[in-house]
């Protein structure tokens, strides 16, 4: 196929989005992977291949370096590093993609968590050479901690082991038992060469023992989305809709976006946390009046009666409510420099409502390397990830995480100049210790080794 | 009004929504928590494409209420006629407030000055930074995308700015999930990019899909024009063209719509959308590196474009 009936194809049909991220240490060859995926997939035109070219030939190296076409911003071309994370946006006939490439220097925790909170799948390299390093293993938890259903274990530098399989099956092995324990179902381990493109766009030619999907293969045909219906239905509202005109006199309407499940015109819902209860009449799916919408879609909803709900409120179904409660336990990752102290005075903004709170303890801090607690540390400083008890001023409607990623999640912000300190997840950290409805229990799922 | 598009992935299900079902929600939920949070939120508009589907995603987002937002055009004084027409006939037709910020009002005075190029794309900061100020804008809404340029693609959706209007990439906050943090000091204002994830061929397969009319020379059409620095430039009072840069008539179609000076014009035979969404999904340029003369200065123009304050 040329590269012109391949943009025709993209350029003609709905394809659906995957959103995924990359994770990998300073020299695993995360950038060439990317540039591999941008380049082999015909992403990458011809001007911003010119101005690698260019760049590679200013810093002396013959061949295009197609790392380069991930580097950002000038301080990170001055110190051949990765600031943050960036986005990339590339499209295959079959799918549209959205990559969040995040760094993968330790101090750097932070940014795949950023990186992770929103990916669907996870990519994960190690160098064949090394294995399965620590930083293997916190790339690992993080995926986990974030619940990012998908993982890929991505074995660069097969070249570098004369492409033996034996390499690849040990570090497969190890990888899968990590991720195992850690709650991890669905890890796809690929063997690859992202600088001589073996299993990144194109099979590889030299590994005949490896009958599996190249990375790019994997990336278009796994399954995006798991089935709304199996989850419970969480309207946060966002915006109440009063036009006010002559034509529309009592129209009212709340604004928002499905945070999970499906909502059906007829619905008794309640408001929480206030708990007032009422009926779906009408769901205005963006201009299009509909029976039924389901997450991630924007609507409109109409309710029966007249109720006093206004932005921060949720709706969810009357027999399957979100637990409200003033006191929160949860997983955390510190993300500002000024570390997290118990007794700070924080706000929490959770979906659509931001309540005061008051951070109580910090019960344990974890090392992520090998998920050793470190009971009272006192303190969570910048990449720590720990545990915290919060007591909000009033009640939040707040599921686990593990029931969903985005009513389960929060930042705790500063009252005062409004920086983002902290990302939480309610309820307990892998998914061993709190199966969310439609998971089966693992074959590690009674493996509770992180109690911390 | 919206058709649902059929999603043509074997896994998607019954609940399966296209990408550009996916991405109309995530901006649409994106306007919605500014009108939820701030006080004077504003969004930019040049009548280029990217501003005209923010100001259609903005209307379907409050329907059947009128968005709670004005409209903010920083004009260079050198923009297209057909482009301003454009945006009056949109202001007028959905009864919007419209301010306009003229840089020629700052060349008047004497805080700006003509550049020897002629272009007058990198004056906009001082009068984009002075409307935001003097209206007390405390949101607003660029159409800038992730995938146009690499300073923009470490940009946040929510893009917190000090007094000075600057953008300092090492000091961005964090973005999780879906939770956009808005909270500022006074005279502090946060940029908001509801377009961040979204690509140019996304950006015009949702205009063909929701029918969105567009100014006129998005489209091919016969013009004078020169050449410089290998692209197609319209004569105009700007300045072009220059002494040995000869005037050829030629069919040309623009692929982005800014200041005339440095916005080029390709060579195109397009006269629909769906002729066009066919010509980008086959072009080899970038959107900026086939029309966009200020971003060929160097390796980091945007980058410190931005950090003073620009779009």
């Amino acid at each position: 196929m040329t590269a012109a009936e391949t943009a025709d194809t993209a350029a003609i049909s709905a394809t659906s989005l995957l959103r995924f991220a990359t994770a990998g240490s300073v020299d695993d060859g995360k950038s060439t992977l990317v540039g591999r995926l941008l380049h082999d997939s015909k992403s990458v035109l011809s001007d911003q291949l010119a101005a690698v070219e260019l760049a590679s030939r200013n810093r002396g190296q013959a061949a295009p370096d197609l790392a380069l076409l991930t580097d950002g911003l000038r301080a990170e071309r001055e110190q051949g590093i990765t600031i943050d994370v960036a986005y990339r946006y590339f499209a295959t006939p079959r799918r549209r993609f959205i990559l969040a490439d995040t760094p993968g220097h330790v101090q750097y925790t932070r940014n795949m968590v950023t990186g992770a909170s929103t990916a669907e799948l996870a990519i994960i390299l190690v160098d064949a050479r090394n294995g399965v390093v620590e930083q293997t293993r916190r790339h690992a938890a993080v995926a986990a901690l974030l619940r990012v259903p998908q993982v890929v274990l991505a074995v660069n530098k097969m070249d570098l082991v004369g492409y033996e399989e034996p390499v690849f099956a040990r570090i497969a092995a190890e990888f899968g038992r990590y991720a195992t324990s850690l709650g991890v179902r669905d890890v796809t381990a690929i063997p690859i060469s992202a600088l001589a493109g073996d299993n990144v766009v194109t099979p590889s030619a030299t590994m005949d023992w490896y009958g599996g999907p190249t990375v790019l293969e994997h990336l278009e045909t796994v399954p995006v989305a798991h089935d709304p219906s199996a989850e419970p239905a969480r309207f946060p509202v966002q915006y109440v809709i009063r036009p006010q005109s002559p034509e529309h006199p009592d129209f009212r309407g709340y604004a928002g976006q499905l945070a999970s499940g499906v909502l059906r015109v007829g619905d008794r819902v309640t408001v929480q946390p206030s708990g007032l209860t009422s009926t779906v009449t009408a769901i205005d799916a963006l201009g299009q009046s509909v029976d039924l919408a389901w997450a991630p879609q924007s609507v409109t909803v109409s309710l029966a009666d007249d109720l006093d709900i206004s932005r921060g409120d949720l709706l969810a179904p009357a027999d399957a409510t979100a637990p409200t409660s003033q006191d929160v336990t949860a997983t955390v990752c510190h993300l500002h420099d000024r570390p997290l102290l118990p007794g700070a005075r924080v706000l929490v903004k959770h979906t659509t409502r931001t309540v005061k709170a008051i951070v109580r303890e910090i019960p344990s801090r974890l090392t992520l390397d090998d998920l050793s607690p470190h009971p009272e540390p006192g303190r969570l400083a910048a990449n720590d990830i720990g545990r915290v008890v919060l007591r909000t001023a009033e009640p939040l409607a707040l599921d686990d995480y593990a029931v969903s990623r985005t009513t389960g999640s929060f930042l705790l912000l500063d009252p005062a100049d409004g920086a983002t300190l902290t990302a939480g997840m309610a309820g307990e950290a892998f998914a061993d210790a709190a199966a969310g409805p439609g998971t089966d229990a693992g074959p590690g799922a009674a493996d509770d080794g992180w109690d911390f | 009004m919206t058709a649902a598009v059929p999603v043509t992935d074997e896994t998607g299900g019954p609940f399966a929504l296209s990408h550009l079902d996916v991405l109309e929600s995530e901006a649409v939920h994106i306007f919605r928590e500014v009108a939820g949070e701030f006080e004077r939120p504003v969004i930019l508009f040049s009548g280029g494409k990217d501003s005209i589907v923010m100001l259609h995603l903005a209307l379907k987002a409050f329907a059947p209420a009128p968005p709670p937002f004005s409209l903010l055009h920083v004009d260079t004084g050198h923009n297209f006629p057909e482009v301003l027409a454009y945006r009056d006939r949109v202001v007028a037709r959905h009864g919007l407030r419209l301010t306009v910020a003229l840089v020629q009002d700052l060349i008047d005075s004497g805080e700006l000055r003509e550049r020897p190029d002629g272009t007058r794309n990198p004056l906009q900061t001082v009068p984009l930074l002075r409307a935001i100020e003097g209206n007390r804008f405390d949101a607003v809404f660029g159409g800038g995308r992730r995938d146009e340029e690499k300073a923009r693609a470490k940009e946040r959706v929510f893009s917190l700015r000090d007094e000075f209007g600057g953008w300092d990439p090492r000091r961005q906050r964090p973005e999780l999930w879906q939770l956009y943090n808005g909270r500022h000091a006074p005279g502090e204002h946060v940029r908001v990019f509801p377009l961040s994830n979204w690509t140019e061929l996304d950006v015009w397969q949702y205009i063909a899909r929701e029918k969105i009319e567009i100014p006129e020379i998005y489209f091919a059409h016969r013009r004078e024009v020169f050449r410089r620095d290998g692209m197609w430039l319209a004569p105009g009072d700007w300045g072009g063209p220059g002494e040995h840069e000869p005037v050829v008539a030629r069919r040309v179609r623009y692929r982005t719509v800014g200041d005339m000076s440095c916005t080029g014009a390709v060579e195109s035979e397009a006269e629909t959308v769906e002729q066009i969404i066919v010509e980008i999904a086959a072009s080899r340029l970038t959107e900026r590196g086939a029309t966009r003369a200020d971003d060929k200065l160097s390796e980091a123009a945007m980058e410190d474009r931005k950090r003073e304050g620009y779009f």
